[in-house]
């Protein structure tokens, strides 16, 4: 057991260094990892698909229940209709499952958006912004107010922006860019982490040079 | 008769003052798993215990108060169930014990939500009339998207070059609204490319939406008059897993050194590592995402960026398709509402009412 975790070791320091290979440039190295990685990926997922949720979800439940779970040979019937595309003459079958994919995305999605991104946020910025007396929080409730009202102005497409009407777009661009600065740099605190968790695998699981 | 009548008074006043109220009722207009409690208790209770009865003679607590007089949902129940409650009201020197019961059942329409449905009945029926009109021929106004200005750009360079454009329609599957949108734009390029004799390559990650994009460029080649054109093998799948797709992606982008790239839809932790490869390659970049902790990294690194909501504009302002320009009316109106609804609750709240904000909210409870 020891022996397969030194070799994992081994395999998973060569795949690291293949990768950071590409800070120099395209080499046979990188793309050997990035190969590898990509056929090892896909043939997981397709395993894990049918182990993890074609054969519990389905295969399973038909198999022991065959009567109580009619209901699923709608979805059996629709996968089988998507692999229709293999023969060209019966390719157009796949378009309908298709369809009923896109159709119900578009008509859950637009529930699901409508309560979280607009209902819930126009609750969250009908507020007093002078209910507290507490200046430093009066300025944050108005730039709240200010810049959500702005920031949804950039988003109106209906009305060419020029003379006063492009103030608030304006304003509201800079809101938007004020919190992608703010969010660029959070987000590369989280991945110089990721790399100082690599170089810690390398240093320390590997060469032992770290404890 | 006076000494009559102060009697009855007195006994109605004092039997009032006295009066312990334990009420159970099956809450109005919900989905029938919660129940309205409420009791009224003389002002000297000290504490008060309200339990649910479980079986064989057990209670379990599920609400404790120190008010004479108070009111408590009790959630999570079953509908067409009854259940029964018991009070126990402590005083200074004596306690008391009342027991009610009450059934929750559901109702076909949550009053919660009707805000919820007057606003979505609203931007519906606009987007409905948006789209009538634009049928009837009245020209709708769509104001300049920067982002989308890199289309006619990127195809007429990659022409030159006789270089491919590589299209990623984002790594999450059909379910998700933003995939959509970038089929509808790729469909757009798509036609683009083929009028141009461009080849478009699409990597996919899931395969409906490999399915979905072959048709969608199928359609544009047949469109644009030239089907024997199109090469099913340059759209095609690479894996599902999120970092061998961007692993793959990279290695094409290297290799087939793309005169542009595209990167719309739905994107995560990958989007830097893609969009940095890209630039690195010297290709010009298109981005859009509506996932805005991704878009400071498209931002950067990419020529033109579409935020948000443009991603989703993008379709109407490319094709000029009266149907798709009406329903970009209809969303115009929407956002009209929202900018309105805040400005109003603001108001209200400032003058402390809080009635508009109270109706918005009970519909997303």
């Amino acid at each position: 057991m020891a022996i397969m975790t030194t070799i994992g070791i081994w395999v998973a320091a060569f795949f690291t260094l293949c990768i950071f290979s590409f800070l120099y440039k395209d080499n046979p190295f990188y793309k050997f990892a990035e190969q590898v990685f990509v056929g090892l990926s896909a043939a997981y997922w397709l395993v894990y698909i049918i182990y993890s949720i074609m054969i519990p979800n389905l295969f399973a439940k038909l198999s022991s229940d065959f009567s109580g779970n009619l209901i699923l040979l709608i979805p059996a019937a629709l996968g089988v209709m998507m692999l229709m595309r293999i023969h060209p003459k019966t390719e157009w079958i796949s378009r309908y499952p298709i369809s009923i994919m896109i159709g119900t995305t578009a008509g859950i999605s637009m529930l699901r958006y409508m309560k979280s991104d607009i209902l819930q946020q126009v609750t969250a910025t009908m507020i007093n912004p002078f209910a507290s007396g507490s200046v430093p929080v009066i300025i944050g409730n108005l730039l709240l107010i200010i810049g959500t009202i702005c920031g949804v102005y950039f988003f109106y497409f209906s009305k060419k922006q020029e003379g006063i009407s492009k103030w608030p777009s304006k304003v509201g661009i800079w809101f938007l860019m004020v919190s992608f600065g703010a969010t660029f740099g959070y987000t590369v605190m989280a991945r110089i982490s990721l790399l100082i968790g690599r170089l810690e695998f390398l240093l320390g699981d590997w060469l032992h040079i770290i404890k | 008769m006076q000494k009559y009548l102060l009697f009855f008074f007195i006994i109605i006043f004092s039997s009032s003052l006295s009066a312990n109220i334990f009420e159970a009722n099956d809450s109005p207009w919900d989905d029938g798993k919660a129940i309205d409690l409420r009791w009224e208790l003389s002002p000297m209770v000290q504490q008060v215990v309200i339990s649910r009865y479980v079986s064989d003679d057990n209670w379990i607590p599920v609400h404790s108060s120190t008010e004479a007089i108070g009111s408590f949902t009790d959630t999570g129940l079953e509908a067409n169930t009854e259940y029964q409650y018991r009070l126990n009201a402590t005083f200074s020197d004596d306690s008391l014990v009342l027991l009610t019961s009450a059934m929750p059942s559901e109702q076909w329409f949550y009053m919660g939500k009707l805000g919820f449905l007057l606003i979505l009945l609203l931007v519906c029926l606009a987007i409905l009339y948006y789209i009538h009109a634009a049928h009837h021929g009245k020209e709708f106004f769509i104001r300049h998207i920067a982002g989308l200005d890199s289309m006619e750009e990127s195809i007429g360079r990659a022409t030159e070059k006789g270089k491919p454009i590589l299209y990623v329609p984002g790594i999450s599957d059909l379910d998700d609204i933003q995939t959509i949108a970038s089929l509808t734009i790729l469909s757009h390029l798509a036609e683009r490319c083929a009028e141009y004799n461009t080849d478009i390559i699409v990597p996919c990650r899931f395969s409906m939406v490999l399915s979905a994009a072959r048709e969608v460029v199928k359609e544009a080649y047949m469109k644009a008059g030239k089907p024997d054109a199109y090469k099913s093998d340059n759209i095609f799948y690479l894996t599902d897993d999120q970092f061998g797709f961007v692993a793959g992606i990279d290695g094409i982008m290297l290799r087939e050194q793309p005169a542009a790239n595209f990167f719309m839809g739905s994107f995560y932790a990958e989007s830097l590592i893609l969009a940095e490869t890209g630039f690195s390659t010297g290709a010009i970049q298109t981005a859009g995402t509506a996932q805005a902790h991704q878009l400071p990294f498209f931002v950067v690194t990419c020529d033109y960026t579409l935020i948000g909501e443009e991603l989703f504009a993008a379709s109407a302002y490319l094709s000029r398709d009266p149907q798709q320009l009406g329903s970009l009316r209809g969303h115009d109106f929407g956002k009209a509402l929202v900018i309105l609804l805040i400005i109003v609750g603001v108001i209200l709240e400032i003058l402390g009412i809080s009635n508009l904000k109270e109706f918005i909210a009970g519909a997303i409870t």
